[in-house]
């Protein structure tokens, strides 16, 4: 069966020249970065090199540059690494777990947290940060890209506010990195979060820029890695992928090759919201990664609308998945203002880099007349039908 | 059975629904693999009374793990749907309420009524299937003479299942398959173990999903504490048939019919709860004679076998899961109403559960006891 991939938000392939990059850290070139001796010196040099790539992508120094295993922990590390009970944090409603759920520890720890809320677009409006400052506030931490819905926050108008508050200010990047070009000293954030995957290098490592003299609570203890700032033996394979594909990000943003991207998201919701009633886009007036759709298919249910698409051969999702691997009702969504129905009836497409046009023919060949036979079968639908 | 192609099959992580995806992948079926994510175990987690770490049987991540493992063996599609939301609405929330209102609920035919054979069918044929499949132990049969889908007893009558499936509709069971039907328990496990399934000597499972060690007080408790609601006072009177006082409790909840322990009253004789009176607050107590009854009403009727009822019927009826049906006579006294007149008194007829009528192994139908 042939099988499409648009869940690149959740996931991305890892690229073949990622891929070539990393070949030798594996076995060849196998030693401990800490180590003095030749083995040693060779993984030190390729995981500064990959450092700099990384922090060539961000607009920051080397030293600013702290590996880690993923978004989750550079999330954690921002955050735990900072607050102390007593402590204020603002931050919003539509963060990712990492954040939401570590500002849930917050408040059991005795740190106070305001959430705040997203207009119908999905956009926390600079003002009602401001306006959330307390003598206590510590940390600010907005994303910059929705995971869900693509929607890019007003960051750089928050790190103003942060900047005069003297306020830290750390930012989820996740889902921006390699999507929009990224310059930490225009956003004036003191941590921006990355992760490999979501950029087409493995699963496992991630970044954290912390601006120097940020300091910052180790969150496990062990060696002097990562400049005290991460404990642990590097995943140099990893950390080596991430260079490279911190790399190839910066180059496609300078050679603005993710129009293409963009012009592939735009045709999907084009076609879906002419040739689909009842549909429509989530977060669509407000300024979005050009990877990213939520769309609204009202009288179904998203979750059978995802494995009817699968069983098909196209891969997307809806919110997040829990443990169980069933689908969540979305934070994001609720939060946005949408009703319960239509939150669940919404369904993301994110591409990557390696989608073609016709591959987005292929999902819009099936799109349409699954999405009839759901609600052909819907009671909901038959009940909207006749009384209308 | 009829000829379809595409089942889904609702796999629960057990052995018996693990067995049926494996049969009619065996059979040649496209199968798909579905569990219901129904309940979130950690919910009531560290409420008093409530455990820690909540082991409970459905929904729990050990049974989504397995059902998963066998769905990759056979390589079978498998997919977990979220109906918590359905799930709260229309089993949990009336259970809760059953029990405040001063009946006993059966939780497992209101999930098969709203959840498996509503939603997840409804899922099941969006997503491509022409039926359902469950391991269920019950039969399905199309009956040409009457041109009606029949639910029968399974071949095992030890594990007869049906009591729980008689809010099936002709259209439910039109696309339902219950392959085990014709099996005894012993035989599943040894197909199962014919097919390499590691669960061929998993437990079975006893208990209500969402209750923990079967416990349902100290749910309702941590229920209604989660939600910001308290118990409500329903503590009253303990009376006698004669209407005489003779003690206290602290709440209707806390009773079936039918019960002996836990009445806090001394008498020379074993006194049993004969009665719930939820509007008065009142236990009513007393002998083990006075349990017995010949008739019942019930209400919210499903007929499967016959489309409606003309005249007096006579069946045989089961008034709780372990109960050996009892002949007696159905008639219709109301709307929605039937009145059960048994040949034999019956112990403790209790309301909010289930009177299944049986003619033979077929079942005629069934509704609530009021």
């Amino acid at each position: 069966m042939r099988r499409v991939y648009f869940d690149n938000n959740a996931t991305t392939p890892l690229l073949p020249e990622v891929l070539e990059a990393m070949q030798p850290y594996f076995a060849e070139r196998f030693g401990n970065a800490s180590s003095i001796h030749h083995h040693g010196q060779e993984t030190r040099a390729a995981v500064e090199r990959a450092r700099e790539s990384v922090a060539a992508l961000l607009g920051c120094r080397a030293s600013e540059v702290v590996f880690t295993s993923g978004g989750t922990e550079s999330d954690n590390l921002a955050i735990f690494g900072l607050v102390r009970p007593g402590d204020h944090v603002i931050t919003s409603t539509i963060e990712h777990h990492a954040v939401l759920n570590s500002c849930k520890h917050l408040e059991s720890l005795g740190c106070e947290v305001t959430r705040l809320p997203v207009d119908g677009r999905g956009l926390v409006d600079p003002d009602d940060v401001r306006r959330a400052l307390r003598p206590n506030t510590k940390l600010i931490t907005v994303m910059m890209a929705n995971n869900e819905t693509g929607v890019l926050q007003p960051v750089e108008e928050i790190g103003k506010i942060a900047a005069e508050g003297d306020v830290y200010f750390h930012t989820d990047g996740v889902q921006a990195a390699g999507k929009v070009p990224i310059d930490v000293k225009r956003i004036a954030c003191d941590l921006l979060a990355i992760s490999g995957h979501k950029m087409h290098a493995p699963q496992g490592v991630g970044a954290l820029y912390a601006r120097k003299g940020t300091l910052l609570q180790p969150l496990f203890y062990g060696g002097s890695h990562e400049r005290s700032r991460r404990a642990g033996t590097e995943n140099v394979p990893g950390i080596i992928g991430l260079g490279k594909a911190a790399e190839v990000a910066r180059g496609a943003l300078e050679r603005g090759d993710l129009a293409r991207m963009s012009e592939m998201r735009d045709r999907i919701e084009k076609q879906i919201l002419s040739t689909v009633e009842a549909t429509g886009v989530n977060g669509a007036g407000a300024p979005r990664v050009p990877n990213t759709t939520n769309i609204y298919f009202d009288y179904i249910e998203g979750e059978a609308l995802v494995i009817a698409l699968d069983l098909k051969g196209l891969a997307v999702s809806t919110g997040a998945a829990c443990s169980s691997g069933a689908i969540e009702p979305s934070h994001v969504l609720t939060a946005m203002g949408l009703r319960p129905d239509r939150a669940r009836a919404s369904l993301r497409f994110s591409l990557g880099k390696e989608n073609t046009p016709d591959e987005v023919e292929f999902a819009l060949g099936l799109i349409p007349s699954t999405v009839a036979h759901l609600r052909e079968l819907s009671p909901v639908y038959n009940k909207a039908a006749l009384s209308s | 059975m009829p000829d379809f192609q595409t089942i889904a099959v609702a796999m629960s992580g057990g052995v018996d629904s693990s067995t049926v995806a494996a049969m009619l992948r065996a059979e040649g079926h496209q199968v798909i693999g579905l569990t219901m994510q129904l309940w979130n175990q950690r919910r009531l987690a560290g409420h008093p009374g409530m455990p820690e770490a909540v082991q409970g049987r459905c929904c729990s991540l050990d049974d989504v793990y397995d059902a998963r493992r066998v769905a990759e063996t056979l390589g079978v599609p498998y997919y977990v749907v979220n109906h918590e939301e359905r799930f709260e609405r229309d089993v949990v929330r009336p259970f809760v309420e059953e029990y405040l209102s001063g009946r006993t609920p059966i939780p497992c035919s209101l999930c098969n009524n709203h959840l498996k054979f509503d939603q997840l069918l409804i899922v099941a044929k969006q997503i491509g299937a022409d039926a359902l499949a469950t391991g269920h132990y019950a039969r399905v049969e199309f009956d040409e003479p009457r041109g009606r889908w029949l639910l029968k007893r399974a071949a095992d009558l030890s594990k007869d299942q049906t009591y729980f499936l008689f809010g099936l509709t002709q259209e439910q069971l039109s696309r339902t398959l219950f392959p085990l039907g014709e099996m005894t328990k012993p035989e599943v496990r040894e197909l199962a173990r014919g097919y390499g399934l590691a669960l061929a000597e998993k437990p079975d499972s006893q208990e209500i999903c969402f209750v923990p060690g079967g416990d349902y007080k100290n749910f309702l408790d941590a229920y209604l504490a989660e939600s910001g609601e308290s118990l409500p006072d329903t503590a009253g009177e303990l009376v006698t048939t004669d209407g005489e006082v003779v003690g206290e409790h602290h709440g209707i909840h806390n009773f079936t019919v039918g019960q002996r322990k836990g009445l806090g009253v001394a008498t020379g004789s074993p006194l049993y709860v004969i009665q719930i009176k939820g509007d008065a607050r009142q236990v009513v107590v007393g002998d083990q004679d006075q349990l017995y009854s010949r008739t019942l009403r019930a209400r919210r009727i499903n007929l499967i076998s016959v489309d409606e009822l003309r005249e007096a019927m006579r069946v045989a009826v089961k008034i709780r899961h372990r109960h050996e049906a009892a002949p007696a006579i159905i008639e219709r006294t109301g709307d929605d109403e039937m009145l059960v007149t048994f040949d034999e008194p019956q112990r403790a007829i209790t309301p909010g559960q289930a009177a299944v009528f049986y003619d033979g192994d077929v079942v005629v139908g069934g509704g609530w006891i009021v």
